[in-house]
């Protein structure tokens, strides 16, 4: 706001300023009123619970939560650096690099095949969609009945049995080789949809005339691909770097279901939100652990976001 | 692509041929369930590929035994009340960010925006203590509540608003219509489609929840769909028809939803990847 002041024109916008200032705090009580329902809940389920837990995770504490003692910010470090979470975070940037670039690959591959210009094209659209209906049980038992070895289909097709016996003994789910490519295969599955989705609406904006402005100057099909395509689709792939990179972090029902973070001693698919909420981990009989696990589940989950957007983000092309 | 040329003979064959390899191989496990779902238990694992023999039992056990009918049930309840609420809460606060200018504003949506950094894991160990400790494990206040806005909705609708023409705010305050009236009467059919898309969103997102249904229910009445299908995997793993069977019914539902919404749910999807 401007000192009062004896030129008169200014002295005019002194007046309109401070109008437009009384406006300003006139509509407070209303934006007050139109924010509160949400403020409130954000503010007691989101913010709340994440200072809380921060403190929380200084304490160790008896299953049910009634008796915590105090064990220090220490408890932060000392976690971390526990075997159990230098395991767990191993497992889940193994299962993250496993499904990340697979989910990638197949729904960069799918959109562009269902892209052309070809009758029927739209059934494949569907099709290529449609795993994005099944919520995360329902692919998981889906995927468990295939790849069980007593009860499932691998096992019980002869043919596939014979060329691969694991499918049998001990079975995909159960060998510690194969157990997170498994889950990690059906988590990539689930995740289709949602990436073919996100993938083709990237490629639907991308303008004919370039394609044709391309093919007139000689390029052929994978110079296009590698020159336009793969550019212009990079706020697409950039959010769905992220989104799958996320979700990877926050697996827990495809491995609840399919394997309870084993098979054991090995514990070959307890990711970190499974150490956390596992029915039979060792945190979850200790509410301070357990909070310690989420904390530190969110700041890396955190530098990992800032990191793709970092590193990424400032070579995306977001266009005009 | 206009340019290109359109494939011709063999080249024709090959990109079809190459689709129906990938839908076929993408359909492939639904396929599996659904030949699962209608076979009898002494048939199911003789020839899991093939439908040759049919039968309604499994669907009937799953639905009786498996108690899918209240699960169902407990899910659409909460996903509705989860639905309406957070498009309500989103269109208010939505509206304060895009129509009213106060001070703060910009730091307030700010810190709106932040709460989307926070994983939900990170929550859920002090939400299960708060729920506890207001005696809402096994209800729906517990199961619903902690969801009932998300600043991706107040996020959504602000976008939809900003591009509510200034002139139709005047107007409508000349002819005496408050924040509720104008938001009621002009905003809202404006922005439907987002509306809409948010909608569904929230319903896919409440219906699909697993780890919060699991954490806070232990009577076996009030779980919802996702958190039955844990009991049923417990149950049932030796009889795989009655297993797939129940992993069926859980999915008709929300096929069904996205076969009639599918405009939306593309909306919904895609929105969060626009230009930032």
């Amino acid at each position: 706001m401007l000192v009062a002041t004896s030129d008169p024109a200014l002295r005019c916008i002194d007046m309109e300023s401070r109008a437009f200032d009384r406006r300003r705090w006139r509509q407070l009580p209303a934006a007050l009123a139109l924010l509160a329902p949400s403020a409130i809940v954000l503010g007691a389920f989101i913010v709340y619970p994440l200072v809380k837990a921060i403190f929380l995770g200084r304490q160790r504490c008896n299953s049910t939560g009634t008796r915590c003692v105090d064990a220090g910010w220490d408890q932060y470090s000392d976690t971390f650096r526990s075997t159990e979470f230098q395991h767990a975070l191993l497992v889940t940037a193994e299962f993250a690099l496993i499904t990340v670039p697979l989910g990638l690959a197949f729904g960069i591959g799918l959109a562009v095949l269902a892209h052309k210009h070809l009758s029927g094209v739209g059934v494949f659209r569907a099709i290529f969609s449609s795993t994005v209906a099944t919520s995360v049980a329902v692919a998981s038992l889906m995927w468990l009945f295939l790849l069980q070895p007593s009860v499932g289909v691998l096992s019980n097709v002869g043919w596939i049995a014979d060329a691969f016996p694991v499918v049998k003994q001990p079975g995909l789910l159960n060998d510690p080789g194969t157990a997170l490519w498994s889950v990690g295969l059906s988590s990539v599955w689930a995740n289709l949809g949602f990436t073919f989705i996100i993938i083709t609406a990237g490629l639907q904006s991308i303008p004919d005339d370039l394609y044709e402005a391309a093919a007139l100057d000689g390029a052929t099909g994978t110079g296009r691909f590698w020159r336009i395509t793969l550019p212009l689709l990079g706020p697409s792939l950039l959010f769905v770097l992220i989104v799958l990179t996320t979700r990877a972090f926050q697996a827990y029902g495809e491995i609840d279901l399919l394997t309870e973070g084993g098979p054991r001693p090995d514990d070959s698919t307890t990711t970190i939100t499974y150490l956390t909420y596992g029915r039979n981990s060792i945190m979850a009989t200790d509410q301070g652990l357990q909070a310690t696990t989420a904390v530190l589940l969110f700041v890396v989950l955190l530098g990992l976001s800032f990191l793709q957007l970092w590193s990424i983000g400032r070579r995306v092309h977001y266009g005009d | 692509m206009a340019a290109e040329r359109r494939p011709t003979g063999i080249r024709l064959l090959g990109r079809y041929g190459l689709l129906l390899f990938v839908a076929f191989a993408t359909l492939f496990p639904i396929y599996t369930t659904l030949v699962a779902a209608f076979k009898p238990g002494d048939q199911v694992l003789v020839n899991p590929l093939l439908p040759d023999s049919f039968t309604l039992e499994p669907i009937m056990t799953a639905w009786s035994d498996g108690n899918l009918g209240r699960y169902l049930f407990n899910s659409l309840v909460v996903a509705v009340v989860v639905t309406v609420a957070q498009v309500v809460t989103s269109l208010l606060s939505g509206y304060a960010f895009a129509m009213l200018d106060f001070p703060g504003r910009n730091l307030a949506f700010a810190l709106f925006l932040a709460t989307l950094l926070v994983p939900i894991e990170a929550t859920l160990v002090v939400n299960r203590r708060t729920v506890d400790s207001l005696d809402w494990l096994n209800t729906y206040q517990g199961l619903a509540v902690p969801f009932l806005a998300t600043a991706f909705g107040t996020f959504l609708i602000r976008q939809a608003l900003l591009a509510v023409p200034g002139e139709l705010r005047d107007a409508a305050r000349i002819d005496g219509a408050g924040h509720l009236a104008f938001l009621r009467y002009v905003a809202l059919p404006i922005i439907v489609p987002t509306v809409g898309a948010l909608a569904l969103f929230s319903f896919l997102s409440s219906w699909n929840q697993y780890l919060w249904p699991n954490l806070i229910t232990t009577e076996e009445s009030m779980n919802t769909v996702q958190s039955g299908l844990t009991l049923l995997r417990r149950s049932s793993i030796d009889e795989p028809n009655a297993l797939m069977a129940g992993t069926v019914i859980a999915a008709v539902p929300i096929f069904v939803a996205l076969l009639l919404f599918q405009r939306s749910l593309v909306r919904g999807l895609t929105s969060g990847a626009v230009k930032g």
